[in-house]
This record gives C-alpha cells, sequence and structure tokens, in this order.
C-alpha cells in the first residue's frame, strides 16, 4: 500500500481549436470545395482526438500551433491521504480540465495518474437527473451513477431525504419541482457519497444561501473524517476555510502549491483585472441618455491599479467615468454593492461638495467612491452603477454588475480576523476598536469596592 | 484511457490512450446496480404520459402485420410455402421490431446521453447496451399477441420451441452488437443519425420477413446466410411453426452475429476514451 492518495505525474492535455474554414472566391472553387467536404470533415473529427502531428514535435520547437491549446501542460503533485486540497486559478487555467482528467471522463494527452482508493467525483450536482421519474427512483439514480452500490443508497435513503428536505415529495415526478427542490436533492445524495477520496467541482454555487451554508458544513465534516478532497473553485472564502493547501494553476501550468496562506496571497498579488473594468470605447453603445453617457467604471487600489483581488485591509475605490452631454442637470452619482448571494450590502451617492446642488457643465467627470479597507468580508462583490438626479424616478443609466471584485483576507495576522484561521461569520467584517481592562485576582477586594 | 482498478489497493492508474483494450467485465460487475437502474429508467420513462401506455408495444407490430397482410398478402398475393400470411408475418415481425428497434435506440444512445457522458466516469459501454435489456420488455409484452395468433390458427407447440432462449440470445446479439459499432461511430460522425431511419426501413427487405427465404436463388444462398437477421427471423420462424430448423442460416448467421459483437465492443472501447473530446 502506497502512502500517496493521488499522484499525477507530468500531466498534459491538448485540444484542437476550431480552424477557420477555407471559403471560396469564384463558383469553380466552391462547388471543388463542397466535393471535398466529406474528406475534410473526416479529417477534421478526427484531427479533434489524434495529435501525432504535435506531439512527433521537438519539444522545443518554437514553431506557432496555431490550432491546438494546451489546457494542461506538465502538471505533477501528489496529494497525502486525508490532505484537503483547494486548486484555484482564473478561467481558463487548466481547472477544470485537470478535474476531468482525475475524474477519468477525459484521458491525459500524455502524463501519467495514479489514484489510490475508491474515487468519486462530483462534477455537477444531479448528473443523469430524469424529470419523469420521481424523487426516491433519481435518487435512486443519481446515486448508482455517482458510483453508490444499491444496498448503500438503501442504508442512507432516510438520511438523505433528511437532508434534503422534499419528504413530502418523494414520489412526485421531478419535473414538478421547483429548481431549488431538484438542487436540493441532487445535493443530498451527492452529500452522502463515502468515497476515500472525493474530487468536487464548484458545486457549492447552486442553491441559495441557507442550503450553501449546509453544503460548506457538510464538506467540511467529509474533510474532518480523514478523507482526501479535492477541491476546485473560484469561490475564494470557501478554499480558504475549507482547504489547508491550496494549488494555483496558471495557462494550464502549476504554479503555486503550497499552504493556504502563501498561495492565497500569490493569488492576491498577481493583480488579474478580468471583471474589475468596464469600458465603453463607442460613445453609441455607452449606456446613458441623450443628457450624460457612462463611459468606464473601475475598481482600483489606492496605487491607481485595477484590481479584482483586493486585500481586505486595504481601501478600494469605485471609479466611474462619465460624460455630459446636456448641461443644465444636477447629477448624483450612486452606487449599490451587492455580495456573491445578491444581498445589498450598501448603497452610497456622490458627496463630493464642489458639485452638489450644482448643474453640470459639458465635458468628463471622473467620480470615484472609497470603500475603507477592514470594511467589506471576503468574497466576491458586483457594483451597480447609477446616475441619479432628485428626481426620484430618473436615471440617466442603471447599469448591474458593471463590475466585480473579490476581497481577499491574506491571513497575514493584521486583518480583523487576526491569528484565527477558521471561519468568521458576518455580512461585514469591521475593525472595530477593542479595550480589555485587566483586573489583577491577587486584589479580590478592590474589585468588590469599585 | 486504462484504467485499471487493482482489486488488493483499489488503485486507479489514468494514462494517455494506446491499442486496444478488452472489456473489463470485472468492472461492469462493479457497475452492475447502474446499468440495472438505467435499464429501469428506459422502462419506465419510455411509455411516460401517455394514455396507450405499453399497449403501444402490441399496437405497434399490429399495425405492421395488417398493413403487410393486406398488401404482401392479399393485393402482391405472395407465395409463402403455403402459411397463412398473417401468421408467416407475425412471427417475422415481432422479432423484427425488438431488433430495429433496440438497433435504433442504441445507435443514438452515448449522443442522448451525451451530457452525463462529460460530468461522470462509468463503463460507457452500458449506454449502448442498455436498450438491448429494455426493449426486451417490449417484445415480451407483444408475445401476447404472438401466442394469440398462434392461437387463432391452432399452431400446436412442437419440440422446436426448446430452441426459442437461443434464438432470443441471437436476436440480442445483433442489435447488441450494431449498436457498439454504431453509437461508437454517432458520436463522432452525425450522419448515423440521419442514415439509420433510412438503413432499418431497408433492412426489413434484407431478411425473410415479408417474403419467403426459399425464394432467394440457390447461388445467392450461401450469401444470404451471413445475414445473421436471416437467421433469426427464418429460426422464429421454425420454431413457433414447427418446422424444421434451418441451421444453414442460423450457423453463419450466428457466427458473423458474434464477429459483430466482439468487433463492436473492441472498436467501442478503443474509442471511449476519447469520446468526451469529440462531442
Amino acid at each position: 500500500m502506497s502512502n500517496l492518495a493521488i499522484k499525477v505525474d507530468d500531466v498534459a492535455k491538448l485540444y484542437r481549436l476550431g480552424v477557420k474554414e477555407q471559403t471560396n472566391e469564384h463558383l469553380g472553387g466552391a462547388i471543388a470545395g463542397f466535393l471535398k467536404s466529406p474528406l475534410k470533415n473526416y479529417r477534421k473529427y478526427r484531427s479533434l482526438y489524434r495529435f501525432d502531428d504535435v506531439l512527433a514535435r521537438d519539444k522545443d520547437d518554437t514553431r506557432v500551433t496555431e490550432d491546438v491549446l494546451w489546457a494542461l501542460n506538465g502538471v505533477s503533485f501528489e496529494i497525502e491521504p486525508g490532505e484537503v486540497v483547494g486548486i484555484i486559478g482564473t478561467n481558463g487555467a487548466g481547472k477544470s480540465t485537470l478535474l476531468k482528467v482525475l475524474a477519468r471522463i477525459t484521458p491525459p494527452t500524455r502524463g501519467r495518474v495514479e489514484i489510490y482508493g475508491r474515487v468519486s467525483s462530483l462534477l455537477e450536482v444531479g448528473t443523469g437527473f430524469h424529470p419523469e421519474l420521481t424523487g426516491r427512483e433519481n435518487v435512486y439514480l443519481n446515486g448508482t451513477i455517482l458510483g453508490m452500490r444499491k444496498r448503500e443508497i438503501d442504508r442512507k435513503f432516510d438520511e438523505i431525504i433528511d437532508f434534503s428536505g422534499v419528504e413530502k415529495f418523494l414520489d412526485t415526478p421531478v419535473k414538478r419541482y421547483s429548481s431549488g427542490m431538484r438542487v436540493r436533492l441532487a445535493f443530498a445524495v451527492a452529500a452522502h457519497l463515502e468515497p476515500e477520496i472525493l474530487i468536487i467541482d464548484e458545486v457549492l454555487a447552486v442553491g441559495d444561501a441557507e442550503f450553501q451554508k449546509k453544503c460548506l458544513n457538510k464538506m467540511q465534516d467529509v474533510g474532518q473524517e480523514g478523507r482526501t478532497v479535492l477541491f476546485v473553485s473560484h469561490n475564494m472564502p470557501a478554499v480558504t476555510r475549507l482547504c489547508p493547501r491550496v494549488i494555483m494553476l496558471d495557462g494550464g501550468k502549476l504554479l503555486r502549491d503550497g499552504p493556504v496562506d502563501e498561495v492565497v496571497s500569490a493569488y492576491l498579488h498577481a493583480g488579474r483585472g478580468t471583471s474589475a473594468i468596464r469600458e465603453w470605447k463607442d460613445p453609441q453603445q455607452a449606456p446613458g441618455s441623450d443628457a450624460v453617457r457612462l463611459r468606464s467604471v473601475r475598481v482600483k487600489s489606492e496605487q491607481g491599479e485595477i484590481k479584482e483581488g483586493v486585500d481586505i485591509r486595504k481601501p478600494v475605490g469605485l471609479e466611474m467615468e462619465f460624460e455630459v452631454l446636456q448641461g443644465g442637470h444636477q447629477l448624483m452619482p450612486y452606487y449599490t454593492l451587492f455580495d456573491e448571494h445578491g444581498i445589498i450590502i450598501f448603497s452610497s451617492i456622490d458627496q463630493d461638495a464642489e458639485w452638489r446642488n450644482r448643474e453640470r457643465p459639458l465635458g468628463r467627470f471622473i467620480s470615484t467612491a472609497w470603500i475603507p479597507g477592514n470594511l467589506l468580508t471576503e468574497g466576491s462583490y458586483y457594483v451597480r452603477a447609477t446616475m441619479r438626479t432628485l428626481d426620484r424616478k430618473m436615471r440617466h443609466f442603471d447599469e448591474r454588475e458593471v463590475v466585480a471584485f473579490t476581497v481577499i483576507d491574506a491571513f497575514e495576522g493584521d486583518s480583523v480576523r487576526g491569528d484565527w484561521v477558521g471561519r468568521m461569520e458576518g455580512v461585514i467584517r469591521p475593525m472595530l476598536q477593542w479595550e480589555t481592562r485587566y483586573l489583577p485576582a491577587s486584589a479580590p477586594a478592590e474589585t468588590a469596592a469599585s | 484511457m486504462s484504467s485499471t482498478p487493482d482489486r488488493h489497493t483499489a488503485r486507479t492508474v489514468i494514462t494517455a490512450p494506446s491499442g486496444w483494450v478488452p472489456i473489463d467485465f470485472r468492472e461492469l460487475l462493479a457497475y452492475r446496480d447502474l446499468f440495472g437502474f438505467l435499464v429501469w429508467r428506459d422502462i419506465k420513462v419510455l411509455y411516460a404520459q401517455t394514455v396507450m401506455g405499453f399497449a403501444w408495444a402490441i399496437l405497434n407490430p399490429l399495425i405492421q402485420i395488417i398493413i403487410f397482410s393486406i398488401i404482401f398478402g392479399k393485393v402482391a398475393n405472395l407465395d409463402t410455402d403455403g402459411i397463412p400470411y398473417v401468421l408467416f408475418s407475425t412471427v417475422a415481425i415481432i422479432p423484427w421490431t425488438y431488433m430495429s428497434e433496440s438497433m435504433s435506440t442504441s445507435s443514438q444512445s452515448l449522443v442522448t446521453g451525451q451530457t452525463m457522458l462529460g460530468k461522470v466516469y462509468f463503463p460507457r459501454i452500458i449506454f449502448p447496451l442498455t436498450p438491448i435489456l429494455a426493449k426486451l420488455v417490449d417484445f415480451s409484452i407483444s408475445l401476447v399477441l404472438l401466442i394469440g395468433v398462434l392461437i387463432f390458427y391452432q399452431i400446436a407447440p412442437t419440440w422446436n420451441l426448446l430452441y426459442l432462449p437461443l434464438l432470443v440470445l441471437l436476436m440480442m446479439a445483433v442489435p447488441a452488437g450494431a449498436g457498439l459499432w454504431l453509437s461508437a461511430l454517432a458520436i463522432r460522425f452525425r450522419d448515423v443519425k440521419f442514415a439509420m431511419p433510412f438503413v432499418i426501413r431497408m433492412l426489413i427487405y434484407s431478411a425473410p420477413i415479408l417474403y419467403t427465404a426459399s425464394s432467394i436463388p440457390e447461388q445467392y444462398r450461401l450469401l444470404y446466410s451471413l445475414n445473421p437477421i436471416v437467421a433469426v427471423i427464418e429460426g422464429y420462424r421454425a420454431c413457433l411453426l414447427g418446422l424444421p430448423m434451418p441451421w444453414e442460416y442460423i450457423f453463419p448467421g450466428a457466427l458473423v452475429a458474434l464477429v459483430l459483437f466482439l468487433s463492436g465492443a473492441y472498436y467501442f472501447r478503443k474509442m471511449e476514451r476519447v469520446f468526451v473530446d469529440v462531442i
């Protein structure tokens, strides 16, 4: 018996990208192309899984491989039994591909994976649910699809139904369920898998907030039972809470592998600006009215960098650039901040005294609202940018989810959490002033007197 | 992906695909509950929200028998070696209905279930084999029609009936082999979907379903016997009507069916590892 749970050795995965169709300018060429197309199509479909041409090339060959993509390239790591490991990375980093290789859904193009123990992989909840079957029947079907035996499901059936909270609808076809109920039932089945190794994708991004909490707790239990868990997610707070070790992928390569605080701060300092900025280059396309148009919204650090991942301790600036096209309006830039569950954290109106109760002249304005550090809790936030006037019904523009950012707690000891690494609850995480008075035990009389 | 779960340490090795892999019967055995539930799902869902329900399993062949009996029996007046045309066609159309339906469902099984392929691992071979078992329910129900016709024409059972289980096996092997080949091809080339209805309609003329095997000229008989559907149809007819068993069709047909099934299984195993990448 090996002392490893998972061994990933130099795994690579190639995908073939779509190649641009050849177009013909002349009728003759078009007819010839049409006649040749079955052969061309055959070659195209065959090339989807054959990479002899690419693999035969030298590793150092710098020729541009225009039509292939290395979704994974030389990834190696080892996981010991009982470890809970998070895998993070931006979109396209290779997280999902790695997961699919480990779950045996797609083979690697190169390399080798060894897994020791019974594996269950959860890439989505409710795989194989059939709308015509009842809740009870789907529990059995879904359970066996996930690798459970019928006996095992018989034994856990009551527990599964309890967890899902849909006992009243057990004999109703699933097509009559609300989507929330379906998800609950599906997750309940998944939560009762008892593999030695559990590979999970972002299945937690489903259901309402209360149910998500239940799921996170359940996952924490799984980790504490000594099972090996591999957790792939964008949800930073969930990763930091659940996984002591984190692997970060970027562009198909393993960028970092280490304790959660190290990797998460690396992620933080990597400063990716994907959805932290939104610009409208063409004024005709920009949202707005005849009087004012929104030109861009940005999430900025104190240093003026555009940042998607922001340090929990540092202020964040929400910057809105708009163009006034028609004079004579009093304008009130207005932000609403939502968390990932859609809860409004706050709204804020431009406080700049210089422009209050004053008509704006033609030209461009840049308004920035600063959210202080040590106020928001960990997680992702979505900004809604609105241009109001004193007339309550009038909005020149109103853009939901115009930009987003993620607040990350880097675990460096000087944030609100101090040295605590466990869960912290609450919608906000303000830095409060704490006072401690110490009354030495040697002077009981004095205490009584005061 | 060659994945070999080792019994002692439950070790799974995942590597790049290479070469041919035989069917992993031990793994298939471990997934027998899933196989069972998928078969049962197909049965349960097939006639969901229909008024007629399982009566469709009888209506479908019944209507075919009526039409064929009128056109080929009455209008064209085909010679059937003295057997009443309704009886002649019923014993053939019932197994043919099973074979054609399970073959077309099996060939589309991977395309229909493609979302599941991309989300979870299980032995893929379960998919094309599920309809082979699920359609047996329809077949069993349609036997009621067959028995009714046999009683109407006062056909007494003979010892030939003992060959029936063998013929049922052969009848399942043909669509299973075809289904393995076609489902693996269909996921790469959707042409299969368009070709199937046409091919099935043509196949009915490739076997002695509407006409007698004896009307095939002597010199083509050997070639004709290589069609396993001929073996099944002629076998059923002899077995149910107490005619001499047509071994000259059954042996070659069974051999071809076996080759079709084994080659289908190997081709399927070779291709299954790349299914998800070519969907």
